[in-house]
């Protein structure tokens, strides 16, 4: 058989009329997209492991990234087929996660608002942390009150956190350990909520 | 000349109604095509959790609808409304009063208050059905709808020009034009993914295993147990919809367990593929239909360069 | 459990398939509804009533799991004759103070005898045989209008699948925590499962099932004022170590206590904490009562409290009383805000409807913001734990945008930079800072690695190895351990949260898939799946046993008692701690290795659970003359809040009851702000029975106000039959309204926060918020804007013979 121009050997009517789709319906007229149709996760750099960050239950996930020009992005997060605790399965916020790391809406600045200010402006993070931690220095020494009732209690008042369980154990740790050293004792989480 | 090779010699009729053995095969692939497959969609398990249309949109990548176009539609906690363009997979709510039970003994599936009868929930998840025969594909006139060698029915967006024929004949009315693209958009059953040997993501996303890929032949027997589990603890009136070869679809590729007749859930009851009688309408209309064809495909060549 | 943890669900679903019965108790008809056998509609906040009700159906019925309930339960304890039980005093136990609204428990405390037969007339079986035996069907008709003949299924089917074939499990969520007597809810279930001999067997329990990835590890570690890891209690002021010790109970393994204590200070001070110093426990800050994040928001706008952290927390939608939370945060000097993106709470001064109704001026609002952004779970290492007390590993996949950074990150920063800043000084209160142990190895990049700080919380033996099990544990300071429960979850130097053995390729019970605290161990007390003289109960129900031959527990899971502890060891006269519980004492965090039915110390509201109304509630108490918990909080202060709280007045003539949603997260921070979530649940509504609707004329679809004695917000309506009106005999109908509370003014939908409804009524053992039930009127349409929507709040208020909300602080 002599050889055919390519253009002509894969134009549909052609593989239609000389195949076996002879309804055009199938084989005959696939086109270059659905040739090259292959799953988008075969292509990442790796996979890790990973655990949904929404409910308490605790379903496993698989997290696949893909770097591209130094750059990488998170491209596809699924059920951990693995895990006994959810088989692979996930709800619809978990579904939805990889939404929750690569979303538009994401804060990727510190913003700042000074008292009385009527808009945010930016700041860079090591002058927002220096800032954040005179002011911790300040309150604590302002507020501190070594003794209630005539008994020795070390502490301070002034300072509050709120927050952690949206957040790993290591890091609730961290935050107990340095805020009990400081003295400052309201330090609380959605577990009272 | 093998009967293979010649699939309207035999008449139309198996390729175009009534049950038919090997979709791919029909459509051209070799006999080492893999096997058909399908979703099962048992309703009787279903939580309405949505999971399967986040976890298609997130796969696919389908569109986000446009900003402040976000409101409550007020149909129970159904806010996506129906398959489209965008909306791959769509859980249907319907709010039921139905009579309370007399016999106490019985389990059910309701709130056993008895005044003014008694309150069910069904939800369900609907997809394209990846008819057996699918008008969809039958009147495409650019090769756009193409059958897979999994069986299944999916546009091809690199061919599809927006002539929305197959909007029309979808007997479900599941193919939709996108409004920016104008093109038609319907469920792959994650063609993509099946190709990486991976199963549909609703299908792995939902929780309950309401929705089940796989085989569509395994499918079937799996489904007609469960629909006897189903009808003996007391729901009679449960079916299968979809699954019967010798329906107006020659079966569908993804069917359901139903609690209620099809109309309950927004399904035509008896659908029938709307090109049943093509080769008659072709009799009349064979050669200009050929023209346009070709004429498309010379698009289609000129296109690859 | 279908709405809010829908993978767990299908457990429930294959349990179903395999025969079980699911029963959903609850005011609406839900997604779990829809695939129970039975929905049982009730009132919300009767929930004491109905569980009682079966408490006594049990007993009067003799349904009880007799040997269990001999050998491993307080039944047979003998109290004193100076108790006094609720069912004598009106609702009030014996050592109620009216004055200060407080218990003195010295009345409950057993005598120390015992009657094995149960018969004695003060032994806590019979005490508890009397104190519900006016816990009727009829009685749960009149307070949660369940039928008799409803009632009577559910009895029968809990009955039914109890016993030593079969076991019933109870799972709930904050749908009986969200109340002012919410430890007592669960206590009513605790006590329930005792009788039918339900806990520490496989498929009994009670489940949590909690709302946040980490809100279990968050309760372990612990970020609460109350707490320091492992469940030991904060000190309190003024005292050292030994009057602190002495104060914690010292039976079963809390025996230990002190192993843990010092263990924790010596990962916390190193080499500063020594034996002469006590091991730097003056270094701990004393608490003096309640400091819970509701007394700090009052103090916040009373001015005592100047600079706060967010992390990872939305208050000004997410915990009651919204106005209060946003006038709180605008009376700071500062605040910091760390989260993935733009939330309420660090946005109030722009846009919070203080600022719409002119309460707030946002030139005039001095506080100071700092929003940092945050890492998302993708973009750090570190373990959550789950429901079940399972700790699972997450490993980094890629590092966070920009300046995001975790909070271990941030913490760890900050902590530098102040110590860096305090390096040198003298004073004494500086010296807790600069002699904590925080020289954790850095990643590339500069964060401290999560897995050493997980191993600090494992601890470490003498000889500087990674411990094994907090069996290994010293008081003489030679070990070091962040927390004893979580020793073992770094042993052998492997991060054993990250274990990821196929569920395929192991048991049901996977112990090879991350780590649980204590030891591993899957179900809490399971040396009660075994008979007193350490058999199985059935085969059916074969968990952990005793082997005879080997000389040890074993089974399916790890044994929750001491390995080689014979079920007829006997302790010694004087023993104590561990060595004081005998081979059939499973509770072992217990003194008497017993399940508490009755519990004599360390609740605030009583021994046994007794139901009252909410604080606001359109019915009166049908059980005692006491009407509500008589020792809920109602802060005092600069105005009471008890002044917040309208009672049974008509004037708000229906019931408000808050939930979730499948398709948002909590106070929406991480779903509104995602296309994918906020187009399936795009705007607030609220559900409502046609009866209702006719009622009122609101029309499916329309808006409608929801109006309390706190605010007004405005919804979408859905009429739905899913709502039903309850009937009260003799009452007539009371109608529930339906808000799921997700909804705030930033993300990609928008609405009124629900929160904003609720009073501050705290449960008064855990400072918890009465979320499910408070009243309210509903009306068609949409709610007035600016000022004027206060003074609708407070039109009503004058019709209740309340005072207007007092302007505050900051305004």
């Amino acid at each position: 058989m002599p050889q055919l121009p390519g253009w002509i050997a894969n134009w549909p009517a052609y593989r239609q009329l000389t195949g076996r789709d002879r309804l055009g319906r199938g084989e005959a007229v696939r086109s270059p997209h659905t040739e090259a149709a292959a799953p988008r996760t075969q292509a990442a750099d790796r996979v890790v492991s990973s655990i949904c960050p929404y409910c308490a239950v605790g379903c496993g996930q698989r997290v696949y990234v893909a770097s591209a020009g130094g750059r990488d992005a998170v491209t596809q997060i699924e059920g951990d087929p693995d895990s006994p605790v959810s088989r692979g399965r996930l709800c619809p916020k978990g579904a939805a996660s990889k939404q929750l790391v690569t979303q538009p809406g994401r804060l990727t600045k510190v913003a700042y608002r000074r008292p009385y200010g009527t808009a945010w402006e930016q700041l860079s993070l090591d002058q927002a942390m220096d800032m954040i931690a005179d002011r911790v220095i300040a309150t604590r020494r302002d507020t501190w009150q070594e003794h209630h009732g005539g008994q020795r209690v070390a502490r301070t008042l002034g300072i509050a956190s709120l927050g952690g369980a949206t957040l790993d154990n290591e890091e609730n740790y961290l935050i107990k350990k340095l805020w009990t050293a400081l003295g400052a004792i309201q330090i609380e989480n959605q577990a009272r909520i | 000349m093998t009967s293979d090779s010649m699939p309207v010699a035999d008449g139309a009729r198996n390729s175009l109604y009534g049950p038919l053995a090997d979709v791919a095969a029909d459509a051209g692939y070799p006999g080492s095509h893999p096997e058909r497959v399908g979703f099962f969609t048992d309703t009787s398990v279903c939580i309405g959790c949505k999971a399967c249309e986040v976890a298609c949109k997130e796969w696919n990548g389908l569109p986000d609808p446009e900003a402040g176009a976000l409101a409550l539609t007020g149909m129970s906690y159904d806010n996506t409304g129906a398959l489209g363009s965008n909306s791959w997979r769509h859980v249907a709510f319907i709010e039921q009063t139905v009579p309370s039970r007399a016999d106490p003994g019985e389990p059910e599936l309701i709130s056993a208050v008895a005044d003014g009868g008694a309150t069910r929930w069904l939800m369900a998840s609907d997809v394209c059905k990846h008819c057996t025969h699918a008008a969809c594909l039958d009147v495409c006139p650019t090769g756009a709808l193409v059958r897979t060698e999994f069986g299944t029915v999916i546009v091809q967006p690199d061919v599809c020009n927006g002539c929305a024929y197959c909007v029309s004949a979808c007997p479900f009315g599941v193919i939709d034009r996108r409004d920016d693209d104008g093109r038609a958009w319907k469920c792959t059953m994650c063609y993509d993914r099946l190709r990486g040997g991976l199963e549909p993501a609703c299908a792995k996303a939902c929780p309950t295993d309401s929705i089940q890929f796989g085989p569509l032949a395994e499918l079937r027997e799996i489904a007609s147990v469960r629909l006897a589990d189903v009808q003996a603890s007391g729901h009679p009136e449960a079916r299968l919809y979809g699954a019967d070869p010798d329906d107006g679809i020659g079966g569908a590729g993804a069917f359901f367990l139903l609690l209620d007749a099809p109309e309950v859930y927004g399904l035509p009851p008896d659908p029938v593929v709307t090109t049943k009688d093509l080769p008659a309408m072709w009799r009349w209309a064979g050669t200009a239909a050929a023209v346009l064809a070709a004429g498309v495909a010379v698009a289609f060549a000129g296109r690859r360069r | 459990m279908a709405e809010c943890h829908p993978v767990a669900f299908q457990w429930v679903v294959e349990a179903k398939a395999r025969g079980a019965t699911v029963i959903h108790v609850d005011p609406r008809f839900t997604r779990t509804s829809a695939l129970a056998d039975l929905h049982v509609p009730t009132r919300a906040g009767g929930d004491i009533v109905f569980l009682g009700a079966l408490i006594n159906h049990v007993l009067s019925g003799g349904h009880e799991f007799t040997e269990y309930v001999r050998a491993y339960t307080n039944a047979a304890d003998i109290l004193p004759a100076e108790f006094t039980d609720a069912e004598d005093g009106g609702g009030l136990f014996s050592g109620y103070d009216p004055d200060t609204r407080t218990y003195d428990n010295s009345s409950w405390q057993p005598t120390g005898e015992r009657d094995e037969t149960l018969q004695h007339p003060r032994c806590v079986f019979q005490v508890l045989k009397r104190h519900f035996s006016r816990y009727t069907p009829d009685l749960v008709e009149q307070v949660c209008g369940i039928g008799p003949a409803e009632f009577g299924r559910v009895a029968d089917a809990v009955v039914a699948a109890s016993g030593r074939e079969k076991t019933t499990a109870w799972v709930y969520a904050v749908g009986w925590t969200q109340h002012s007597t919410g430890v007592q809810h669960i206590r009513t279930a605790s006590i329930l499962q005792m009788l039918l001999g339900n806990m520490g067997r496989p498929g009994g329990g009670i489940l949590a099932l909690r709302g946040h990835a980490n809100i279990q590890g968050a309760t372990d570690v612990p970020t609460l004022f109350h707490l320091l890891g492992g469940y030991l209690p904060m000190p309190g002021p003024g005292e050292d170590m030994a009057t602190y010790l002495a104060r914690i109970p010292d039976g079963g393994f809390w025996g230990n206590k002190r192993k843990y204590l010092v263990s924790m200070l010596k990962a916390w001070f190193g080499d500063a904490a020594t034996a002469d110093n006590d091991f730097c426990f003056g270094y701990l800050p004393r608490i003096s009562g309640d400091h819970g994040t509701y007394r700090t928001t009052l103090d916040m706008i009373d001015g005592k409290v100047k600079g706060f952290f967010l992390l990872g927390e939305n208050p000004a939608v997410g915990s009651a009383g919204g106005r209060l939370q946003r006038l709180a945060l605008a009376n700071l000097d500062w605040l910091v805000v760390k989260d993935l993106t733009m939330i309420e709470s660090a946005s109030f001064w722009q846009d919070s409807p203080e600022v719409a109704g002119g309460e707030l001026v946002t030139e005039r609002i001095g506080t100071e913001v700092f929003l940092l952004p945050a890492a998302a779970h993708v973009e750090k290492d570190g373990s959550f734990t789950n429901t079940q007390r399972l700790l699972q590993w997450h490993a980094k996949a890629l590092d966070p945008p920009g300046d995001a950074r975790s909070d271990l990150a941030f913490m760890y920063d900050l902590g530098n930079r102040i110590r860096a800043r305090l390096a040198g000084s003298d004073d004494p209160a500086d010296r807790p800072v600069l002699d904590l142990t925080w020289d954790y190895p850095e990643e590339p990049g500069g964060d401290p690695s999560a897995e050493a700080v997980l191993a600090e919380l494992n601890g470490y033996a003498a000889d500087g190895s990674p411990l094994a099990s907090s069996a290994q544990l010293a008081d003489d300071g030679s070990t070091r351990c962040g927390s004893w429960i979580h020793a073992g979850c770094f042993a052998g130097g492997v991060n054993q949260t990250a274990r990821r053995t196929p569920w395929q390729e192991q048991d049901h019970v996977a112990l090879e898939w991350g780590w649980a605290w204590p030891a591993n161990r899957r179900i809490l007390y399971n040396r009660a799946s075994a008979d007193p003289d350490g058999r199985p109960w059935s085969e059916a129900k074969a968990y952990v046993w005793w082997d005879e031959q080997a000389r040890e527990w074993t089974g399916l899971d790890v044994p929750d008692f001491e390995k080689a502890k014979p079920p007829d060891y006997l302790p010694p006269p004087g023993a104590t701690g561990p060595a004081a519980l005998s081979g059939r004492d499973p509770f072992i965090m217990q003194a008497d290795g017993k399940a508490a039915i009755f519990v004599a110390r360390g609740l605030q509201d009583g021994p046994l659970p007794a139901h009252f109304e909410a604080a606001e509630s359109p019915l009166r108490n049908r059980v005692y003359r006491q009407d509500a918990s008589p020792v809920s909080i109602q802060y005092a202060g600069r105005r009471q809040t008890r002044d917040q709280v309208a009672g049974h007045d008509a004037t708000y003539p229906f019931v408000v009851t808050t939930y979730r949603l499948t398709e948002h997260h909590t106070a929406g921070g991480m779903s509104r702000t995602l296309s994918r979530l906020a187009e399936l649940q795009p705007e607030l509504f609220c559900e409502v029975s046609p009866e209702l609707a006719a009622e009122r004329g609101l029309e499916n679809g329309g808006w409608a106000t929801i109006i309390t004695a706190r605010a007004a917000i405005e919804a979408r309506v859905l009429v739905t039959r899913r709502l039903r009106p309850v009937r009260i005999p003799g009452e007539g109908v009371i109608h529930q309204v339906g808000l799921p509370y997700h909804f705030g003014s930033e993300g990609l939908v928008t609405g009124d926060s629900v929160n904003d409804l609720l009073p501050l009524v705290l449960d008064p053992n855990v400072f918890i918020q009465e979320s499910k039930v408070a009243t309210c009127d509903i009306r068609p349409g949409r709610r007035p804007t600016g000022a004027a929507r206060m003074q609708l709040v407070n039109s009503y208020r004058h019709r209740a013979g309340l005072a207007d909300e007092e302007p505050q602080p900051g305004s």
